[in-house]
């Protein structure tokens, strides 16, 4: 066992690049949650991303292709969301569970022929000066755009609903709808945009895991990393800046436990691999106390009578 | 006479099994006080949600100042000067005041502005708001002021209020008339739903009266007599219940220092309760929405558990018992919400007549089910209490408020209570399925049993109710007989204007 | 323009069509999607549902349908009960995981004894395994309010990981010149889950299976607790106001569901599969929840689902060895099967009308 060989730079640059696919997707499901709609199948759209980026940055060449193909690919996943929650008014556990099964099925028959192939490198933010500073540059300068995107869609998230109408409005109908709908909001239409941005962004993260994480493609990837979101969002009480917070606390524990690992420290590499799971449960134990700043009418279906 | 505002025109909306309204037409002239009378069910809800944008009538018309007028969505109906108060708040509890009053509005200006403008507005029609609270802790009282500020602040040329004075204390419904006169002075048109007689008669120019969804008449409230207008509401003369004087018998329900929390955020705690029921007793217990009314039953009913000695039943200490064996010892509930609380939406009859008749009725026998037995229970409920329904295979949500409500009665009081509680009973009921409720409640107490009686219709707790007490923020006054209790006092022990300034008017 | 009206109570007849209605809509989609593959979609859906049932070689694969039948209709009848009081225990593949590796253990611990004793053991352990495993997000629930859909999920991973340890670790063959995974239970006749009647397929999971679907029905409509189960979904303020205690209703059904998931692993692990290896999972906890939803949570109904879903999975593996069909092929029928129930289950609650709007 050599402890030595964790470098805390590579260590804070790397957790930001393992945090980044749990807080695209985590940033989703808030705005998503916040309108009042409980998708689970966050899980099912991340793979799906991951697939239709890696295959069209593939055939492309692009990676940029490839994330925007991700994110069209978790839209499109998550607007069979939309049709069971929003039209056939169906329970939203429930259908939540069936996009994540339909989105693990489709994803391994859309990835069977890119098995073992290599993506296009994304290509890193290299500024001069700033990006070879020691210490600053690795952690602040030298990342992939889609790093800083997802740091620039919390801001932006937080923003739209602190300070906008529309943020105004979607939080309403999350909290009442049936109030937001007296005052002649379309809930339904509000709901259904907010939860293709969840798709959207959920599709995001899963090709920043296959593009630019790993980078490859193998079945079933995303190994639980969109439910780690869910709880995620949970833990930052519907707060886009405790999402980040998260995120980052998230991702640097499993860095420093791929460290570990690879430092051949003396605990099973079973027992390491469960450790983000185990950590997540007892942060929501952690964090179950306080539920009073959920969206009030989350999970609940909609039907406007007469 | 003034500038004609609005006129409806043979306005007709069918729902499935039902006309809510029949060809009604009536005119709103500008800064007139306009009365909709009529009985729970009578359409005026539909009416006003056609006026209001939220549904499209099937037939006739309407014209604002002449013009045809037919808004498709609430916003179309605000941009053309029509606002509304609803009858269940649409309010958020999460948001503060400032932003639940820029959601009613088309452009709201920014935050800052906006809060001012809100202090300005509730200082003219003396309604004191702030801007900053969240809307989850304030009262009934001020959560309606929220809504009024909200609609005052778009200079609506016709303000729709939809039973506004259910959740007000007398003293605050004083200020709210005061606030509406002076509204009507300036020009602004008021159309108000209420079915409470004595409202409209002080407040009122004009009524129109509604009935099965038809318009039965107008009168000049001023001019016609409570008892004539009411028979025009029903159609028929009412029968008031039977009420024989008695000497109440022992005590048979007594909470002593009673003080627990409210299992949800924005409920109340009770503090300190004390109070005696005694066999043949009905005590009523008033009270403004929200001041305790739903922790008190569940308190009783056992969903909330007290100390042991707090609750005592024939002296015998019951705090800690759940509902199942407060039962078995013959104290039961009936509470306000009837679909998803009393009663479960997409159950049978027969299963809800098990919901709570397992224990008393016998339809259990060491956990196994005699569904027979429920059946026959729930039609034995269906004939004694004349509830209209095709029979016990339907689901309690196929039902109408008042008949389902007929049931949720008749559940507990064929199960002979020693004590029965119940919370609003006859809350969105037609008149006669109210009257046969009371009655109910009444032969009850004759036969020797307590009753509890928690309402807001103060009228209802007048008449059926031996003692009267009321609930405010969590604590009960001491009981006073009703024979002689004046209006005034009852709204003293209710909590007065909650320490809401009159009016400067 | 389309409106839903609530209908004044549940459609009896649809809620018996919606299922095969989903079964229908997805052969055709199924169908269209094997055709996208380039596979004979006629043939495709034939190989799956015919086949298997009738075909030639029906006899071998008859069997089949109770060996994969077995475990997901035990599973979903455990989450069934739960679902029905919106109790969500999504994570009866970790308690099956679980099941398995206690019961097998119990078993190992006593290799080569032979005894009866030992196989009722093993089924004990089993139980227990699987009823501890969902205990956790139980307590987590009842103590803390933790949501228990997220919990009994992350609790699949790190039951994967369990058993990804012990195949290598602990339970791992000692003559198994150093190869992952344990003795083969098979050949431990004490600890073998055989076949009752040689060449039907009908193992004990298969008796425990038909119990389990009785005594859910039961429950579910002669008993009190079943009675507060199905209240607590449909009105949990009434069910209190009935005297449910919610907190012992969710141990009970999370409880439930946990112990018969760890005896679905445990005959599994002891009779088809015969040895605890890393690869030993293989979704019966998840497809359970489709079988769970398409038997319309439901005692009978999910025996149906259970044994149509188990032709699936017959009739997919024949596909992908005949056809050439992918295997992920049959994962997306099996999840578009769960959407078209969904999509179509609100028949069931609502009337669909067409409304020609009058302009007022």
């Amino acid at each position: 066992m050599d402890l030595s060989q964790i470098n805390p730079v590579l260590l804070i640059a790397s957790l930001m690049v393992a945090a980044t696919p749990i807080l695209l997707a985590a940033i989703g499901e808030l705005v998503v949650e916040r309108a009042g709609v409980l998708n689970l199948g966050v899980e099912g759209m991340m793979i799906t991303g991951a697939i239709c980026g890696f295959a069209v940055a593939v055939e492309s060449g692009s990676p940029l292709f490839g994330f925007v193909a991700a994110a069209v690919g978790g839209a499109v996943l998550s607007l069979l969301f939309v049709l069971l929650t929003q039209v056939a008014l169906a329970n939203q556990v429930a259908s939540g569970l069936a996009l994540t099964l339909f989105g693990l099925g489709l994803s391994s028959l859309l990835g069977q022929g890119y098995v073992g192939l290599k993506p296009p490198p994304t290509p890193r933010l290299d500024i001069p000066v700033l990006s070879d500073l020691p210490v600053v540059g690795p952690i602040l300068f030298s990342h992939d755009p889609v790093l800083y995107f997802g740091i620039v869609v919390v801001a932006a998230t937080w923003a739209l609903l602190k300070f906008t109408r529309a943020g105004l409005i979607l939080r309403a109908v999350g909290e009442n709808h049936d109030a937001a709908h007296a005052l002649g909001y379309k809930v339904v239409r509000i709901r259904v945009l907010a939860i293709l941005f969840g798709g959207a962004c959920a599709g995001l993260g899963g090709a920043y895991i296959s593009l630019i994480r790993v980078p490859q493609w193998t079945e079933g990837m995303t190994a639980g990393v969109g439910w780690i979101a869910l709880a995620l969002v949970v833990f930052a009480s519907w707060k886009p800046w405790r999402v980040l917070l998260g995120a980052y606390l998230f991702g640097g524990l499993t860095v420093l436990q791929l460290n570990l690992q690879a430092a051949g420290v003396a605990i099973p590499v079973e027992y390491l691999a469960m450790s983000p799971y185990v950590i997540t449960i007892v942060v929501l134990v952690i964090l179950s106390a306080d539920k009073s700043r959920a969206p009030a009418a989350l999970g609940r279906v909609f039907h406007a009578t007469r | 006479m003034s500038e004609m505002l609005l006129r409806i025109e043979g306005l007709t909306k069918a729902y499935p099994g039902v006309v809510a309204n029949d060809h009604v037409s009536f005119d709103i002239a500008e800064g007139q006080v306009h009365a909709l009378l009529g009985e729970n069910g009578a359409g005026k809800s539909t009416l006003v949600k056609m006026i209001y944008g939220l549904v499209k009538p099937d037939s006739g018309r309407m014209l604002l100042r002449g013009k045809p007028y037919a808004p498709a969505e609430p916003r179309a109906a605000r941009a053309d000067g029509i606002a509304m108060v609803f009858q269940h708040f649409s309010l958020f509890d999460a948001l503060d005041v400032a932003e639940n009053i820029a959601l009613g509005m088309e452009t709201p200006p920014p935050m800052r502005d906006l809060a001012r403008r809100i202090r300005e507005v509730s200082e003219t029609y003396g309604l004191p708001l702030d801007p900053f609270r969240t809307v989850g802790d304030l009262s009934a009282g001020e959560r309606q002021r929220v809504e009024i500020i909200r609609c005052l602040l778009q200079d609506p040329k016709l303000l729709i209020m939809d039973e506004p004075t259910s959740v007000l204390t007398p003293q605050e419904v004083e200020i709210l008339f005061q606030t509406l006169r002076k509204l009507s002075a300036e020009g602004t048109a008021i159309l108000y739903i209420s079915h409470k007689l004595e409202e409209i008669r002080t407040l009122c120019d004009h009524a129109t009266v509604l009935r099965l969804g038809k318009n039965v008449g107008e009168c000049v409230p001023r001019e016609t007599s409570a008892r004539d207008m009411a028979e025009l509401m029903v159609g028929s003369t009412l029968k008031t219940p039977e009420r024989v004087a008695k000497a109440p018998g022992p005590v048979a329900l007594e909470l002593t220092g009673l003080s627990v929390a409210s299992p949800s955020a924005f409920g109340t705690a009770l503090k300190n309760v004390s109070v005696q029921v005694s066999q043949g007793e009905v005590l009523g217990i008033g009270g403004v929405a929200g001041n305790g009314q739903d922790e008190l039953l569940a308190v009783l009913s056992g969903e909330i558990r007290a100390p042991r000695d707090a609750v005592k039943l024939d002296g015998k200490g019951i705090g800690t018992l759940g509902p199942t064996a407060r039962r078995a010892l013959g104290l039961l509930s009936a509470p306000e919400e009837r679909l998803g609380h009393a009663a479960a939406p997409d159950m049978s009859l027969t299963e809800n007549a098990m919901l709570t008749g397992s224990v008393r009725e016998g339809l259990e026998r060491r956990g196994f089910l005699k569904w027979g037995a429920a059946q026959a229970f729930a039609e034995r409920i269906i004939k004694d209490f004349d509830v209209r329904t095709p029979g016990p295979g339907n689901a309690a949500r196929a039902l109408s408020g008042g008949n389902l409500q007929k049931f949720v009665i008749g559940r507990e009081v064929l199960q002979r209570p020693r004590v029965l509680v119940v919370n609003q009973p006859t809350w969105g009921v037609d008149a006669s399925a109210a009257a046969a409720i009371r009655q109910a409640i009444l032969d009850l107490a004759d036969g020797g049993a307590a009753v509890i009686c928690i309402s807001q219709d103060l009228d209802e707790l007048m008449e059926i109710a031996d003692r009267f007490a009321a609930l405010n923020e969590g604590r009960l006054t001491a009981p006073r007989p009703t024979a002689g209790l004046t209006i005034d006092e009852i709204g003293l022990m209710m909590g007065g204007a909650h320490g809401m300034e009159v009016a400067h008017v | 323009m389309i409106v839903l009206e609530k209908r004044p109570q549940p459609s009896q007849f649809w809620s018996l069509a919606t299922p095969i209605a989903a079964v229908v809509a997805t052969m055709i989609f199924g169908g269209l999607l094997f055709a996208v593959l380039g596979k004979n979609p006629v043939e495709a859906i034939r190989t799956i549902f015919w086949d298997p049932l009738l075909g030639e070689f029906a006899f071998y694969y008859r069997p089949q349908l109770l060996i994969k039948g077995a475990p997901l209709v035990l599973i979903a009848i455990g989450l069934s009960l739960g679902f029905k009081a919106g109790i969500w225990n999504i994570g009866a593949e970790g308690q099956y995981i679980i099941g398995a590796l206690t019961g097998a253990g119990v078993g190992l611990a006593f290799y080569p004894m032979e005894s009866w004793i030992i196989f009722p053991l093993m089924v004990l352990a089993g139980a227990l395994g699987g009823w501890a495993w969902a205990m956790i997000p139980a307590l987590l629930k009842v103590k803390f309010g933790t949501n228990e859909i997220l919990v009994s999920l992350m609790l699949v991973y790190v039951a994967e990981q369990l058993l990804a340890s012990m195949s290598l670790g602990l339970l791992k063959n000692p003559e198994g010149f150093g190869f992952p995974g344990s003795r083969n239970l098979q050949q431990y006749d004490s600890a073998h889950n055989a076949e009752l009647i040689a060449g039907s397929g009908m193992h004990w999971g298969v008796v425990a299976a038909m119990i389990t679907v009785i005594f859910a029905y039961v429950l579910l409509n002669r008993h009190m607790l079943g009675f507060h189960i199905r209240l607590t979904g449909d009105a949990p303020r009434a069910a209190r106001f009935a005297g449910v205690n919610p907190a012992r209703l969710i141990l009970f059904c999370l409880g439930i569901s946990g112990a018969l998931a760890g005896l679905a692993g445990l005959f599994e692990v002891a009779g088809p599969a015969g040895q605890i290896s890393i690869d030993f999972n293989t979704g019966y906890g998840f497809t359970a929840i489709i079988v769970a939803f398409l038997g319309r949570l439901h005692p009978i109904g999910i025996l149906l689902a259970g044994l149509l879903m188990a032709l699936t999975y017959i009739g997919g593996e024949i596909a992908q060895s005949q056809m050439g069909l992918p295997a992920a092929a049959i994962q997306v029928f099996q999840g578009m099967l769960l959407f078209f129930l969904l999509a179509l289950d609100v028949l069931t609650n609502f009337r669909i009308r067409l409304k020609t709007r009058e302009v007022a």
